[in-house]
Parts: structure tokens; sequence; C-alpha cells
């Protein structure tokens, strides 16, 4: 286990963390403004990875499929929030559970129909395919570093919106009190599907940027849908703030203890039971994190009274 | 009348298959059957404790993998335990249904405990992030399968029945679909059941005549695991088969859809759920290949619209839920 490597994993688990954090943010600033528990969230996910496969496909831009990520998941927020979710707001948590879980069937079929089962590719850009070399003569993929960078700069973007901007006082206010801002003369209805809507944006571009490292395919949103749920539940339901420090915890976890869990084995077994052991153990890790923090902190670490 | 029309008709379609020689409908049935077990158990914790658990997948598979390895166990001549003390896998239908409500109980009083610290949308979370946990370990821990999960070559037995004839073994399933049902129904009306509705209505007031509702949830929770559990084990048996899948989220949101199709907190709700959901599944399996986006819309319409499922359509009562 050389430093080298730590720093490695440690950048990986910071990328995983920065990823979740995109996803975990629209989902808590869903809940946080209209009390919807959201599971179709990984679906808006899959369409932004789809949306970018298939506009780099035609343009080779991948940029351009950035772009297209974050304009499809959007406008799928739009017309499912139109259509559905609305009606949802006033029901209580199984019958939204019901309603996004049908959408989820609808959203994974549908595109199973339209594109089939094989996976698709979304190549990373040629300016990002090396690898960098960082301080202590690390090297390291450009492309995750770049995920970082630009998780970290949405996240900024996001905060500075939530507390300077007029959109952002409205989602703090609709958090502390729904009826009351519509009193005072905002259209909440429309507010509504733009929070929606950014939540989307969010996830469909978490979707392409994961897209390039991982393969494009039917079901991909669910096992980060949730990995962002255990995010919310360490980090505090309708807390930004608390998001990120749970991505962050939780990509940590589980990235390190993939690696870490193993080797800590090894000290006491033989290797190959160690292997084993360790990487059971390792998966369930980031569960075990969150059921430590449920113990001592039952409303997440940032939770507060909006939950 | 509608409950006894329901079970009226689970029992004939077989028998009918029978005399015409189909067993693929008997087994079709019989999945019906065993699923609407699974749905009758998380029903104690949705409907009448009013806890949306999202995490059920964990005890339907516990109890789906307490089978396969007992059986792995038998049908390999190796023993499970040699220290502190030895035990054998078996090929007795009765233990191991009794090793799959045990272990399921188990595991739901301890996610129990920790997910009930929390309520509302923290819950439902929770209990899908706890089922997930148990799905990863599945898939992670080789010495069952792994990934690829385990097959038995033969179904266990009870007392030298032939299990592999259908019919037996959907006998068998009818009369456990028929106890649970008797056990649910004396449960929903006994004190602890009105307390536990009452408790689903009105926490603090259930608090301020001194009962904990906490106590009262976890209760119905470990109920609703273990009815769930045993499920699970019969499932596995039919397939002769157990694996990951079992344990996924999906099957967690599969046995929920069963409870909804059918109308929550009503006994026979599930019952109906999963016998529709079975025939859905079938006619429109049959009709295209991509029949969960049918599956989808109907969901959504029948949360939309009919909000207390089949029960609410035809008997007509408003939602059960509240």
């Amino acid at each position: 286990m050389s430093l080298i490597l730590l720093v490695e994993q440690a950048l990986n688990g910071l990328q995983l963390g920065v990823m979740l954090f995109l996803m975990a943010a629209g989902l808590t600033l869903i809940f946080g403004v209209m009390g919807l528990i959201n599971l179709a969230h990984g679906s808006l996910y899959m369409v932004g990875a789809f949306a970018a496969a298939a506009v780099a496909g035609l343009t080779g831009s991948f940029l351009l499929a950035l772009v297209a990520s974050l304009a499809a998941a959007a406008l799928a927020g739009v017309i499912v929030e139109m259509t559905v979710i609305r009606r949802l707001y006033d029901r209580d948590h199984l019958d939204q559970v019901l309603a996004t879980f049908a959408l989820i069937l609808i959203f994974s079929e549908g595109t199973r129909w339209f594109y089939g089962s094989v996976p698709l590719y979304l190549d990373r850009p040629e300016w990002l395919s090396g690898t960098v070399t960082l301080p202590l003569g690390i090297e390291y993929s450009a492309y995750r570093l770049a995920l970082i960078g630009a998780g970290l700069a949405v996240a900024a973007g996001l905060f500075w919106m939530i507390a300077r901007t007029r959109l952002g006082i409205q989602i703090r206010a609709g958090e502390n009190d729904r009826e009351m801002i519509g009193a005072l003369g905002v259209n909440i209805s429309a507010l509504y599907t733009l929070v929606f809507a950014l939540g989307a944006a969010l996830a469909g571009l978490a979707g392409a940027l994961i897209g390039a490292i991982q393969s494009v395919q039917v079901g991909m949103g669910e096992p980060v849908l949730i990995l962002a749920f255990v995010v919310i539940v360490i980090g505090g339901i309708g807390s930004i703030k608390g998001a990120l420090v749970g991505a962050i915890l939780v990509g940590m976890t589980d990235t390190l203890g993939r690696v870490l869990l193993p080797q800590a084995f090894a000290l006491f077994m033989d290797a190959s039971s160690a292997t084993t052991a360790g990487s059971a153990l390792a998966s369930m890790a980031i569960y075990l994190l969150m059921a430590g923090v449920l113990l001592f902190r039952p409303k997440g670490l940032f939770g507060g009274a909006t939950a | 009348m509608l409950n006894a029309a329901l079970l009226l008709g689970l029992l004939a379609i077989p028998l009918w298959a029978w005399i015409v020689d189909e067993p693929f409908t008997i087994t079709l049935v019989t999945r019906a059957v065993i699923l609407a077990i699974a749905g009758v158990g998380l029903n104690v914790a949705l409907g009448l404790g009013g806890l949306v658990s999202l995490g059920h997948a964990a005890f339907f598979g516990l109890g789906g993998y307490a089978m396969g390895i007992l059986a792995y166990h038998a049908q390999t001549y190796t023993p499970l335990i040699e220290v502190p003390f030895l035990i054998e896998g078996t090929k007795s239908m009765p233990v191991i249904w009794l090793v799959a409500i045990a272990v399921s109980a188990l595991a739901a009083l301890a996610i129990g405990a920790l997910s009930l610290r929390t309520t509302g949308v923290y819950f439902i979370m929770i209990t899908l992030a706890f089922g997930q946990m148990f799905y990863y370990f599945a898939i992670s821990w080789p010495a069952y399968g792994g990934e690829d999960g385990l097959s038995i070559y033969v179904r266990n037995g009870v007392a030298g029945l032939n299990m592999m004839d259908p019919l037996t073994f959907f006998a068998i399933c009818y009369a456990l679909l028929l106890l649970v049902l008797f056990i649910v129904s004396r449960l929903a009306a006994s004190p602890f059941g009105l307390m536990l509705g009452a408790a689903r209505q009105n926490p603090a007031r259930v608090e301020a005549v001194g009962q904990g509702p906490y106590r009262l949830y976890l209760t119905a929770f470990v109920i609703s695991g273990a009815i769930t559990g045993l499920a699970g084990a019969l499932f596995a048996d039919l397939n002769r088969f157990v694996s990951p899948v079992m344990l996924s989220w999906q099957t967690s949101g599969e046995i929920m859809v069963f409870v909804i199709l059918g109308g929550v907190g009503r006994v026979f709700g599930p019952v109906a759920g999963a016998a529709l959901f079975i025939a859905l599944e079938h006619w429109l399996g049959g009709l295209s290949d991509y029949w969960h986006i049918y599956l989808g819309a109907i969901l959504l319409g029948v949360v939309l619209f009919a909000r207390g499922g089949i029960y609410g359509l035809i008997a007509g009562r408003g939602v059960a839920h509240d």
C-alpha cells in the first residue's frame, strides 16, 4: 500500500462523492421544497446519459453532448412534473413512492424499447483523455480530475444561487412555509416546475459525466439513486450542505473501503479469504456508516426542522 | 363475499388445470399464491402500521437463501457448521420454513430497531438502503453462488409427499396462504391490531395513553418480515433456485405493487393484487416484451385515480389508508 495509490483512491472517492452530490442535491431540493420523494430521479440520470451518448454519436462533440444531457433531462423533468408529479404533492409518501416507481418502469422499458439492451458508449473528449501529473509525481486521469472540478464548480454555483439569488430566496422560503410564499404572490406551480427541472438537469448532467466512465445502459440510474438516498439520510433531508458532506463521506467510504478493507483483513487471514471477507464487508460499508449516523443523529448530520 | 370468491377462484383454476392437464397454469397460480403471502406480510407493516417499507426484498431473499443454503448442504452432504456443534443441512420443508421465519424475523428486528428511529420519508429511504445492503452482500459473497445464485435439484419435502407434483406443491402453498390470512385477520382485530391502527392514525394519542408507538411498530415490522420470509422460502422452492435478484429493490417494489393494486390495509387486498399482477404479467408479457411499460401505466392510473385499489373499486368504499 503505497502513498501514491492511497492518494489516487482518495481522489477516486472524491470524484464519486462529487457526482453523488449532483444527484443528491436535486433529490434533497425537491424534497425540501415540495415534500416529494422521487424514485424516478435515477431515470432522469439515465435520460441525461442517453441524450449525451446520442448527441455525441451524431456530432462527435462532448460539450454539445453535455448541453444535450442538461436539456433533455430538464425537459423530461418538466414534462413529468406537469403531467404526473404535480398531482402528488398533497398525497402521502406511499402514493409518491408508487407513482414514481411506475415512472421508473415506464422510463426504463421505454428506453429499452427505443435503444435496445445493448449498452452505448460515450467517449471522453480528446483533450481530457490522458493523465495529469500531480505533485508527488502522481499520475491521475485528466477526465476524472475534470469531473471533480466540474462537480465542485456546480456545487459552488448551487450554494451561490441559493444564498444570493431571487430564486434561491424563494426556494428557502418555500422550504419554510409553502402557503405563505404563495400568499406573497410567488407563482408556486411555476416555482415547483422550475425546481424539479433544476434537479432533473443536475441528475442528467451527472448521468452524462459518469456515462463517459461507465457504459450507458438501461437501469444505470437506480444504483446511483439508492446511493444518493444514503447520502441524503446521512446528510439530513432538505440540506444542500448535508448533501455535499454526505456525498463526499459516502464516496470516500465506498472507494477506500474497497481498497483498504481486503488489505486490513489480510493482516490476520490468508490472502484469498481476506479478499472475500474484505470485499463483502466493503460492499456493506456505506450502509453501516448510515446505520452509525442514524444511531446518533436520527435526522442526519445537518437535518433540522424541515424534515 | 369478495374474499371467498377470490379464494375459490385461486383454488378452482389449478383444479381445472389439473383436470385438463396444464401443469404450467398450476405453477402460475402457485406463484400468485406465494407472492400473495409476501404481500400479506408487507401489508401488516404497510397497511396496518402505515410503515412504508421499501426493503422487504431483504426478508423475501433471506427466506429464499435460508431454503437455498439448507438444501444445498443437504444435497452436497456437507455440514452447515461444525464448530461449536454440528448443524447439517436439511431437505425438510417445515424445518426450512421455521428457519426462514426465524432468520427474517431477526433481520426485521435489527433493521426495524434502527429504521424506526426515524419516520416518513427517512424510513422509506433507510429500509431501501438496508435492503440493498443484503443485495450487495449476496453478490459479493461467493460461498453460495454470489451473483449466479444457488440451484437445488429436487424440491424439499413434507411427510413423504411428492413435491415435484405441481398440484401437491400448490396445495401446500394454498394451505399456508389460508393460515397466514387467518392469523393476520385475527391480528388485525386483536387489541394489538387496533392499537397499531391507532398508532398509524395518531401516534401522539397512542403515546398519551401509555403505549409507545415504537414497540407497536417494531412488533408489526417483525411479524411482517417473518411472513415475507416464509413466502421467500416457498418462492425459492417453487423455482428450485435462489439468487440475489430476490433481494433486489425491484422485488421490494413489486411486493409493494401487489399491496397497492389490491388495496392498502385490507387483509385480502394483496391476494387480489398478486393474482392481478401475475395475470397481467402473463397476459401483457405474451403481448409485448416491454410489458413493464403497461404495468407502469396501470400502476400510475391506480395511484392517481383509483386510490383504494381493486378492492376499493369493487367494494366501492373509500381509501383504506389515511
